[in-house]
């Protein structure tokens, strides 16, 4: 072992290690995180409140995974709803033609949304910047026309309708509300601990390289195309399981979930809990549906204070929330030290 | 579908003038907002998500200004005027402010502005659908080419964005504010280093594309039904046509607009669903094997 070698070898075991305890962590978060939503139906029996944890739930694994290409890779993707209708459908009709159990239909849809994202992510990820984003824009409307065209598969504009069979496995029943409250969070914390191991992984710091140079990432012997495509076809799974918590929590499918609003959302959310840090996403997911809910009880033109909340968030703190609170707690920590 | 319907019209050449003027008022009226699109685009570097609120307001400010005065000539004007003077505003007060933005962020901005246009059109006028009413000059005998039926005001409004069209393309090439405006494009430190106030080249060009957009407005307000939330089918499609044509061209703008209204009233007979399909499926098409579009150039 050379000098250099040997350097080196003393530098990386600590990281690695670091790295070690940084998964344990995580892992213990997302424990006590699960433990404390698990936990909440024995205090409150408010539906109002589960069902808000649900649909956090269905649009934070959606919103964290538009952030792995948005934020750790800096693919702009305005079609990324494709894959959250995708999810939604695929599951319902195949809960509602096949009748398999649950788990089956789970994996079945994963598989086509993975075979899907891998056709349409090949075509998109070559092209760059603002046209990847209008490619990715027009295939999620080509999907929903075909959702709208294909009336006598998915049931057209009406959406999928007469409920999802929801048969118990292994002792879990979704058709029972507290069941279904339970799996919905377990899906968010696992899809998040998931998520978050791949942006923790070399393979994630391979994709922020990416963002940050990808010529030099060339350079340095990596398939830049191949990483893109692999990261498209990761955050589209992920995007799909969002799309079928929200199939089995209002047991249907509907035209919206494929409409490109719906990414639109996505990357508002994003936006408004900042797309810098990992959680980020998930605290805009209950902003925006906290923002939504009481905003639409208080006023009919919901759009307006809608509308300047985003203004504040754009033109005022110019990042979102979790961004602006990281950035103003390192300036302050760095004061300190200064002083 | 229905093919047999798309066959039997294109063998009979009444049906085919009758289709290809409705194909071409649909793509002449995306013309003029697809062209304001592509101005800013080209201009300003900014994508503006908000300019089918400008096509919306147009058509509103028509209305209103026909009912109170009962001229056609002056609900134009309104609805060009007005838009322009909103675009101005719009740009100066708040677009110059995420120049150099982060995309996203000058996206988030227009988002907020779609969504409150639509509430204060919906406080104003109300949310219900309204319409026009075609103004009692056009109310002739629709003209006969050929066996096709073809209704005047369809003539002024291809005249009237054909003009636009040549006006645009002479006034920007040979002009000396088309000159200014194109240097400014390519290199506004320059241009405001020789003693011309970029902001104002800026804030002009905003307010001619919100301009466009609003004549499109007026010029659409008398055959279609006016809501709350009509600018947004129309931006999507103008997105398409600036895509295929190509982000920054006016004759791109020109032939995409032109495509897409022809896809769109042929398609309708032959895919009566999927006629929307069809051109998420031309613009993937063009996208994927051209990815500037068909008369873009290469943005470095």
């Amino acid at each position: 072992m050379t000098e250099l070698e040997a350097g080196r070898a003393r530098t990386l075991a600590p990281v690695q290690s670091g790295a070690a305890l940084h998964r344990y962590r995580d892992v213990l978060i997302a424990l006590i995180a699960f433990a404390v939503l698990a936990s909440l139906p024995l205090f409150t029996s408010s539906k109002a409140l589960l069902d808000f944890v649900i649909r956090c739930s269905a649009y934070g694994l959606f919103a964290t995974s538009l952030n792995l290409l948005v934020g750790y890779t800096g693919l702009t993707s305005f079609g990324h709803g494709m894959f959250f209708g995708l999810g939604a459908y695929s599951f319902g009709l195949i809960m509602q033609k096949l009748g398999v159990p649950i788990p089956v239909a789970f994996i079945a849809t994963l598989a086509i949304t993975a075979l899907v994202a891998a056709v349409i992510g090949a075509i998109c990820v070559r092209l760059k910047e603002i046209y990847f984003a209008f490619v990715t824009l027009a295939f999620q409307m080509l999907i929903h026309s075909t959702i709208l065209s294909w009336a006598s598969f998915t049931g057209g504009d009406q959406g999928l309708r007469g409920g999802i069979p929801r048969p118990a496995f292994l002792g879990i029943n979704l058709a029972n509300h507290i069941h279904l409250y339970v799996a919905s969070c377990a899906l968010l914390i696992l899809g998040l601990l998931a998520m978050r191991q791949i942006a923790q992984s070399p393979f994630g710091y391979t994709l922020r390289m990416i963002r940050d140079n990808a010529a030099r990432a060339s350079f340095l012997g990596i398939d830049v195309w191949r990483a893109k495509l692999t990261v498209f076809v990761l955050a589209a799974l992920f995007a799909s399981m969002g799309g079928m918590v929200m199939a089995l929590f209002v047991s249907g499918a509907y035209p919206e979930f494929a409409y490109w609003t719906i990414s639109g959302e996505a990357i508002f959310i994003n936006m408004l809990g900042g797309v810098s840090t990992f959680l980020g996403p998930m605290v805009g997911t209950v902003l925006l549906l906290l923002l939504n809910d009481t905003v639409t009880r208080f006023t009919e033109y919901h759009g307006i204070v809608l509308g300047i909340v985003i203004l504040f968030f754009a033109l005022g703190l110019r990042k979102g929330l979790l961004d602006f609170v990281a950035e103003w707690y390192a300036h302050r920590r760095e004061t300190g030290e200064g002083r | 579908m229905d093919l047999d319907a798309l066959a039997g019209c294109l063998s009979s050449s009444a049906c085919l003038v009758t289709q290809t003027t409705s194909g071409l008022i649909i793509g002449m009226l995306l013309f003029l907002v697809a062209v304001g699109l592509t101005l800013i685009f080209g201009v300003l570097k900014v994508v503006n998500f908000s300019h089918g609120a400008f096509y919306m307001f147009g058509a509103y400010f028509a209305m209103t200004a026909y009912q109170l005065t009962g001229s056609f000539a002056l609900a134009m004007l309104a609805g060009a005027a007005g838009t322009a003077i909103l675009g101005l505003i719009f740009e100066r007060v708040f677009m110059s402010r995420v120049y150099g933005a982060d995309v996203l962020m000058q996206l988030l901005v227009c988002y907020a502005f779609v969504l409150i246009f639509d509430d204060v059109v919906r406080v104003i006028w109300g949310p219900e659908f309204k319409a026009m009413g075609m103004p009692s000059a056009f109310q002739v005998m629709p003209l006969f080419i050929a066996g096709g039926v073809v209704p005047p005001y369809y003539l002024l409004l291809i005249g009237v964005a054909l003009v636009v069209a040549i006006v645009l393309g002479i006034g920007l090439s040979r002009s000396r504010i088309g000159k200014v405006i194109r240097a400014a494009a390519h290199n506004p430190g320059m241009v405001s280093a020789l003693g011309i106030n970029t902001g104002l080249i800026y804030g002009g060009v905003f307010a001619l594309g919100g301009m466009l957009a609003g004549l499109a407005g007026a010029l659409a307000a008398p055959v279609r039904s006016l809501t709350p939330g009509m600018g947004f089918s129309v931006l999507i499609e103008s997105f398409i046509v600036t895509v295929i044509g190509g982000m920054g061209s006016i004759l791109g703008a020109l032939i995409g607009a032109l495509l897409l209204g022809l896809i769109r009233s042929f398609g309708s007979l032959g895919f009566p669903l999927f006629t929307e399909g069809l051109m998420y499926l031309f613009m993937v098409i063009v996208l994927v094997s051209k990815p500037t579009g068909l008369f873009g150039k290469e943005v470095a």
